[in-house]
């Protein structure tokens, strides 16, 4: 494996994006870095630049308004960027399917790596999401 | 030749204070972690994210100076390597160096911040020159008192501006944290490497809660890595120099190169245990707090020096 590669999958640095969200997937996200569960052992750090980040962690139904931002955030982003939606919301419409002010789910707007369901999804499961996302980066 | 630039790029300059910094700031992580009651980091951490961001792409905002915004990071690296250099030299060697070195790492030690400076404000963005203009604000408070205690380890030596003679006369009268004008200038120096290193609870130019990461905010891949290393071997560097000026610096004879880590790392143990047990001051609290009861703390101690004591 060459060694830029597993650099990459050893500190991942987050993003976090939350558009129009009700908050519940954005507490689980604090959740999973609070001493319990700790990801920084695993070297994930959460940025407050879009330019030093490596995972765009995208939350919330996406509006008409958000996701404008949404894609201005993306190619911002420094490459290689990974988007990672969380949540029902993120990864489908879910409850607002119908709903007028909804611009589609994260993966119709930018190219989604990994997708972490539920409504919300537990710290646990967001901790397998991203050792998918590993997984597929390294293609094990 | 060959021998002036193995010293700057391997020893004692970049690649070992490279190598240091980052395990470092390793320790720094691990030690914050364990304070929160955390695992922490592997030990590689930090070398991971620096190759990570080597890889990474380097975005130049549209509208900002390409030249300025890409070359403010080295001008930090070169500071910190010569300055490293310096230190490490006076300590192999006392006699090795030239007169008035210290009067040069002084103003060595204060370029980082000002590229840090340079670049925010080149990046033409809103929050990353308000972290420079804080980051200024910053270095004009904590530069007098930092000054003024520099003058103590002086007097005491008699009057000696040269590193290698200040670290002789530790070496045949005791250190001079022992006596007690040094011992205050000591706590003043502590305080100021705190503002220095720009960590909490002087990280005021890059709050991460308000400005996101102040002057470093678009900076990007290779050059964002340059800066991170800049920092984590200044996290090495400004320690060493409080370790020569008032610590009797490091005996490379036996047993006391243990000792003379120990004094480092205790150093760097207090600077974490001040990071994780204080909030963030405001930028006013902090001018008024150095050029307050900080810089009177240091006349008191230039003072007693004056005297003897």
């Amino acid at each position: 494996m060459n060694i830029k590669l597993k650099s990459l999958t050893k500190s991942l640095w987050v993003f976090h994006f939350a558009s129009a969200p009700c908050n519940n997937c954005d507490i689980e996200i604090l959740d999973a870095l609070t001493p319990k569960y700790d990801l920084e052992r695993f070297g994930i750090l959460l940025v407050g630049s879009i330019r030093h980040a490596d995972v765009l962690l995208v939350t919330g139904m996406i509006t008409h308004k958000g996701a404008e931002r949404l894609k201005r955030l993306y190619e911002q982003a420094p490459k290689p960027c990974l988007v990672v939606a969380v949540g029902s919301c993120a990864c489908s419409k879910s409850i607002f399917k119908d709903s007028y002010n909804a611009a589609g789910p994260v993966d119709g707007i930018v190219p989604v790596s990994a997708y972490i369901p539920g409504c919300p999804p537990k710290p646990e499961a967001m901790i397998m999401g991203v050792v998918k996302l590993v997984k597929s980066l390294t293609g094990k | 030749m060959l021998k002036a630039v193995f010293y700057f790029v391997v020893f004692p300059g970049f690649l070992f204070t490279a190598i240091i910094g980052l395990l470092s700031s390793w320790i720094d992580r691990k030690v914050t972690a364990r304070v929160q009651w955390r695992v922490g980091p592997p030990w590689w951490q930090n070398f991971a994210d620096f190759i990570k961001l080597l890889g990474k792409e380097t975005i130049v905002p549209k509208g900002s100076s390409r030249t300025t915004f890409l070359l403010a990071p080295i001008f930090g690296l070169a500071a910190v390597t010569i300055v490293s250099t310096l230190l490490w030299l006076t300590l192999i060697n006392p006699a090795s160096t030239f007169i008035g070195d210290l009067i040069v790492v002084l103003y060595l030690l204060t370029i980082p911040s000002i590229a840090v400076i340079i670049g925010g404000f080149a990046s033409k963005n809103p929050l990353a020159s308000l972290g420079a203009s804080r980051e200024m604000k910053l270095i004009l408070s904590y530069e007098l008192p930092f000054l003024l205690i520099c003058f103590v380890p002086v007097i005491q030596a008699g009057g000696t501006i040269r590193l290698g003679e200040i670290l002789t006369y530790q070496i045949n009268n005791g250190v001079i944290f022992s006596s007690l004008s040094g011992f205050l200038a000591f706590i003043v120096a502590v305080l100021c490497m705190q503002a220095k290193l720009t960590l909490v609870p002087f990280d005021i130019p890059e709050a991460e809660q308000e400005i996101m990461a102040g002057p470093y905010i678009e900076y990007s891949g290779p050059t964002l890595a340059v800066f991170k290393l800049t920092r984590q071997m200044m996290l090495f560097v400004v320690p060493m120099f409080l370790v020569v000026l008032f610590l009797g610096g490091i005996t490379f004879s036996g047993w006391h190169i243990l000792w003379g880590i120990l004094k480092y790392v205790i150093l760097l143990v207090i600077i974490v245990l001040i990071r994780n047990t204080n909030p963030r001051v405001r930028i006013d609290q902090a001018v008024k707090f150095f050029w307050g009861p900080v810089t009177l703390l240091a006349i008191v101690a230039v003072l007693l020096a004056l005297l003897g004591i």
